[in-house]
């Protein structure tokens, strides 16, 4: 059914922290590796030995230069490095689901994620014409549209060990820079850090409202506006005395006149 | 977006083809028997071609079924039964034209509704993709909807109403353009609110997430070139609307006729492309392009 539920028990989602991303692609892999051997058709390759190779991946990672403003006359302050992962912000108001015609797409009632049932999707590519962050793929050799699942395979398999159950991303994650949890309790650990760190939405004013939230980097050093404060150690290293005294001063006058 | 020739058939030739099935269930021309078969075979021909072509760039056309379930809230949905609707209807008021020389009015008016209706739905699915600011506009269902009619009336031989309806589309056209160039910087959209890096500084695309191309780039990335998409839109409304319009002006002749068609349908076909080749994805700001 592609009608939106009023309102989802839980909210499961993410939380990415853009300050500590070190853009080492980990999750890519792992998230590519896991969602190709488990639920749904495999994320297909074309070409990916050749010139041109390309591929159905659930999550990617962007890298972005931010420039801060000049201010007043000081020197340019120094350019900013973001590594930004993006996949499926499980949307509350989906675009993605109602404009499905067959109602492959749908978003749970129980957990608030978004799926598609693949068995059902005539991959007409209308769901991800309507998701303005390019979170879906048509895999070009299934013919079916790809879209992060929150490793819905995971999370709930007792199978696992409890240390498991989370999304394969978080999981792999070397930086902690991905965290899960229900964004419908305000206790939980990924409801506070939104809280502690101004959570932010992608694109707000296209009314999505994203589920999944994103710490924003914190500012970084600007060396070239201190220049005075450059060296740490400098204030220790200042002359105690400028001028010589005593015997010392004598010497240095009579040294110059030679 | 990427202009894909099956989409730009659909809806260039369904347009034409339901628009001439709204003029033959209005009763213009009031033909019957073998004259109103032609016509009548013209517009299915258009109108079912190009529905079949739209199934060609599905990844499952076996499945197209299913695509009737979600009227509730998709407009593709929406528009599959608006076309079957029009098509069955038109088919049983038809048979009462070719084989009883019989008028059902009130099926050929019902049949004319469920045409627009078909080609308003069509035009939704892009007038209402938020992701699209270019298409997401009431000019949009204008557009397609002022094309469809006067292209029907052109092919129905409605001499007078076609002159009219020409110059309106031609004008709703120039409207859409004229809109759609400002769109995208006027939906608040950008790479600041993308990324939501904006408070810090502004924001440069430094490495795309992967060294190839992909799906979304292929599919939502397309780049025209200005002065080649200017010199396209002068070429599709002299051929769409001006030429047209001329040609049905001077004393009436078959070829003329034929030719002012053909001058239509080659304008429309070029507008369509625009249409989609100009149309900019949101989805574009994450790899710094539009
Ligand atoms: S991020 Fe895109 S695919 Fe995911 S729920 Fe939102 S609109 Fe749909
Ligand atoms: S591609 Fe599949 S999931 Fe997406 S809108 Fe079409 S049928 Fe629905």
């Amino acid at each position: 059914m592609t009608m939106l539920p009023a309102k989802t028990e839980k909210k499961l989602g993410l939380v990415i922290d853009l300050d500590t991303c070190v853009g080492c692609h980990a999750c890519v892999i792992s998230c590519k590796g896991w969602n190709t051997e488990n639920y749904g058709a495999p994320l297909s390759d074309q070409d990916p030995y050749g010139a041109d190779p390309s591929g159905t991946f659930l999550n990617r990672v962007h890298s972005y230069e931010v420039q801060p403003p000049m201010l007043g006359r000081a020197a340019a302050p120094d350019a900013q490095l973001i590594h930004f992962p993006k996949s499926c912000l499980h949307c509350e108001d989906a675009p993605c689901v109602t404009v499905c015609p067959t109602g492959a797409s749908y978003k749970r009632v129980e957990d608030g994620i978004v799926l598609v049932n693949e068995a059902d999707c005539i991959g007409c590519g209308l769901c991800a014409w309507a998701c303005p962050y390019g979170a879906r793929e048509m895999d070009a050799a299934a013919g079916v549209m790809k879209k992060c699942t929150l490793c819905v395979d995971r999370i709930y398999n007792e199978n696992l060990p409890e240390i498991d159950r989370e999304p394969a991303c978080v999981r792999t994650c070397p930086s902690s820079a991905r965290h899960f949890g229900d964004f419908a309790d305000p206790d939980s650990n990924v409801s506070q850090l939104v809280a502690e760190r101004g959570g932010m939405d992608l694109m707000p004013e296209q009314g999505t409202k994203p589920v999944n939230k994103y710490l924003p980097p914190r500012p970084k050093d600007q060396l070239a506006r201190r220049e005075e404060e450059i060296d740490g150690l400098a204030p220790f290293l200042a002359p105690v005395a400028s001028e010589a005294k005593g015997f010392l001063s004598w010497l240095n006058k009579t040294l110059e006149k030679l | 977006m990427h202009p894909a020739p099956s989409v730009i058939f659909f809806s260039t030739f369904s347009g034409l083809g339901f628009g001439l099935l709204i003029f033959l269930g209005l009763g213009m021309p009031a033909t019957t028997g073998f004259n109103a078969f032609i016509f009548l075979a013209i517009a299915y021909l258009l109108a079912v071609g190009g529905l079949i072509s739209s199934t060609f760039h599905l990844g499952h056309p076996e499945r197209a079924l299913k695509a009737f379930s979600q009227w509730r809230t998709s407009w593709l949905s929406r528009e599959a039964w608006c076309a079957v609707a029009a098509l069955v209807l038109m088919a049983v008021y038809g048979a009462g034209l070719v084989f009883f020389e019989q008028r059902w009015t009130p099926l050929g008016v019902l049949g004319a509704l469920a045409s627009l209706g078909t080609v308003f739905t069509t035009s939704m699915i892009y007038g209402q993709l938020k992701t699209v600011p270019r298409w997401n506009s009431p000019l949009t269902p204008a557009n397609f909807i002022s094309l469809c009619i006067a292209g029907g009336a052109l092919l129905a031989g409605q001499i007078v109403p076609a002159v009219a309806l020409l110059a309106l589309a031609g004008a709703i056209q120039i409207a859409t353009w004229l809109r759609g160039d400002s769109a995208f910087a006027n939906s608040g959209t950008t790479m600041q609110t993308a990324t939501g890096l904006g408070h810090i500084g502004s924001v440069r695309a430094f490495e795309p997430p992967h060294t190839g191309t992909n799906y979304l780039l292929r599919e939502f990335v397309h780049e025209v070139r200005r002065k080649h998409a200017h010199k396209l839109r002068i070429i599709a409304i002299m051929l769409m609307a001006v030429l047209p319009v001329v040609l049905l002006l001077l004393p009436f002749n078959h070829v003329l006729a034929l030719f002012a068609v053909l001058a239509h349908v080659g304008g429309v076909l070029t507008a369509r492309w625009l249409f989609f080749a100009q149309a900019e994805h949101v989805v574009g700001l994450y790899y710094g392009k539009r």
